[in-house]
């Protein structure tokens, strides 16, 4: 029982990184119709910078956390208006090709500036484990748990209670309405870029110390993401946490309590599951149809 | 000087012409009715005035030169222009498509405004705030779009066959709600019709446009007599 709940909270950490990564494809896509493959390079590239302030700049892990936050929504604003605002009318071909090369381009970067091998990564909470009525919970785990959470619940608060928030959602489901009522619709479209690398950031940062800092660290977490955008339905946000958080906790306890699931086997297992949702809901599990009426 | 004037433009969609050098004027606080049959360039010369389509010729609107600014700029100028089919954010609730209209102002009077509108003005909007937009019938979205062009506090309304599809009750509303605004608050309309009855009605002049040029021009009660204007707009 106990193993299990240490289990499951693992499961949980885990799933809240593959789902904030998630949202983050959701929120580009919802906005910019644009599938972002470089969206785990980004937060890998953010996490080198997040790791460089602490080892090279004296910096302790809680401001370095906030400052890479603020460098990674310049970041991805800067990627939106430099790079994809000039393929807006291009074939969504062209669009993943470029995402792609940007995938290519922030990995070849992260090695050749900060050199390809893995290091430690030191996250913000303590080795020592929680007690919970007799139960040790890793206190890493609780602490991602948390903090992937409270940044999804922040996102989702900005998007729901403020006028830019609600600015962003017009820009993205009526770009043209939204400019005849004063919107600056390119720059929606950049902040919502800069805000999904700002929860690619907070993935990373979380992920790293479980998974040693490398250009390679958010690889799988990529594609666990996109697994779980789709899963949940690729419109909705909360469909891509929960998509994450199901990833999450279903891969660890198969990976734990089936003994044939060896590490190798729990990225196809989760892909087949996925595919058979979809074959029962073509829109993911939270996807749902837009009704309107003319 | 007028509040708008166009005087010379031309607009084309690819190799499609859609105007031939339109020239027209809107003096502050005059309702101005746009006639003519399907093609004749209405629509387009209500996007030329707020960017949405690309133009040659001079666009001045409140003395400053628009013609090459884009629709952002120009609503901020204080032109509000309600596209045909309304430009209902589907998507969103009843109360967030209003609240986008106020999007450009700031201040404590916004929110005074916006339940104005939502309880005075349209008292059906408040019952359904949380209603997603996407949903209301045709001449609910009309109004919605109406009210918020209105909270937007323009100077300029521009209107795009707010009749269109839209059962005659629901039109005399329509047009009633506007004719108030023009009268107590001075509003400045500019409305394109095909029901050239009810533009006449409300507005005191009027354009007649024919394949993508002005044909006839002149106050609305000249138009109403006007043989041609009578013949083939007015049906009798």
């Amino acid at each position: 029982m106990s193993e299990f709940l240490q289990q499951l909270v693992f499961g949980l950490a885990i799933g809240g990184v593959y789902g904030s990564l998630a949202l983050a494809l959701v929120l580009i896509y919802r906005t910019t119709r644009v599938v972002n493959f470089a969206q785990g390079e980004m937060a890998m590239f953010t996490t080198f910078i997040a790791w460089s302030l602490i080892e090279n700049h004296g910096f302790s892990f809680w401001p370095a956390f906030f400052v890479t936050l603020g460098i990674a929504f310049l970041l991805g604003v800067g990627v939106e208006r430099l790079v994809i605002r000039n393929f807006e009318h291009s074939s969504h071909l062209t669009v993943i090709l470029v995402t792609i090369a940007l995938f290519v381009i922030f990995n070849g970067a992260a090695g050749w500036i900060w050199s390809p091998e893995q290091r430690a990564f030191l996250g913000p909470f303590s080795a020592a484990p929680f007690d919970v009525g007799g139960v040790a919970i890793a206190r890493q785990d609780v602490g991602v748990i948390a903090v992937t959470l409270l940044t999804v619940a922040l996102l989702w608060a900005f998007f729901r209670f403020t006028k830019l928030g609600l600015a962003m959602r017009a820009a993205a489901v009526g770009p043209e309405p939204s400019r005849l009522l004063g919107v600056r619709v390119g720059w929606m479209f950049a902040m919502g870029w800069g805000f999904a690398a700002v929860l690619g950031a907070v993935s990373g940062m979380m992920v790293a110390p479980i998974v040693f800092l490398s250009p390679t660290m958010m690889q799988a977490a990529l594609i666990y993401a996109f697994a779980a955008a789709v899963l949940g339905g690729i419109e909705s946000p909360l469909g891509a946490v929960l998509g994450g958080l199901l990833l999450g906790v279903g891969t660890t306890l198969l990976g734990a309590y089936v003994d044939v699931v060896t590490p190798e086997l729990e990225l196809p297992i989760a892909f087949v599951v996925l595919v058979l949702v979809l074959l029962f809901r073509p829109a993911g599990l939270l996807g749902r149809v837009v009704v309107r009426r003319v | 000087m007028p509040l708008l004037e166009l005087e010379g433009v031309q607009a084309r969609y690819g190799p499609i012409v859609a105007l031939h050098g339109i020239s027209l004027a809107v003096d502050e606080g005059e309702v101005v009715a746009i006639l003519g049959a399907n093609g004749a360039g209405k629509t387009t010369t209500l996007r030329a005035v707020s960017g949405t389509v690309a133009t040659s010729g001079r666009i001045a609107y409140a003395g400053q030169d628009v013609a090459r600014r884009g629709p952002e700029a120009v609503a901020r100028l204080g032109v509000a222009h309600v596209p045909e089919g309304r430009g209902i954010l589907a998507e969103l609730t009843v109360w967030e498509n209003l609240r986008m209209g106020a999007y450009m102002r700031r201040g404590a009077a916004v929110k005074a405004d916006l339940e104005r509108m939502a309880t005075e003005h349209f008292p059906w909007i408040d019952e359904r705030r949380g209603q997603q937009a996407g949903t209301l019938s045709g001449g609910e979205q009309q109004m919605l779009a109406l009210a918020r062009a209105l909270v937007a506090r323009p100077k300029l309304l521009m209107l795009d066959e707010p009749s269109l599809g839209l059962a005659p009750m629901i039109v005399q509303e329509l047009f009633q709600v506007v004719r108030r605004l023009n009268e107590e608050e001075g509003l400045t309309v500019l409305v394109v019709e095909q029901n050239a009855n009810i533009a006449l009605d409300v507005s005191s002049r009027a354009y007649v446009l024919e394949v993508g040029a002005v044909a006839v021009e002149g106050s609305s009660d000249e138009l109403r007599r006007h043989e041609g204007v009578r013949r083939s707009y007015l049906g009798y």
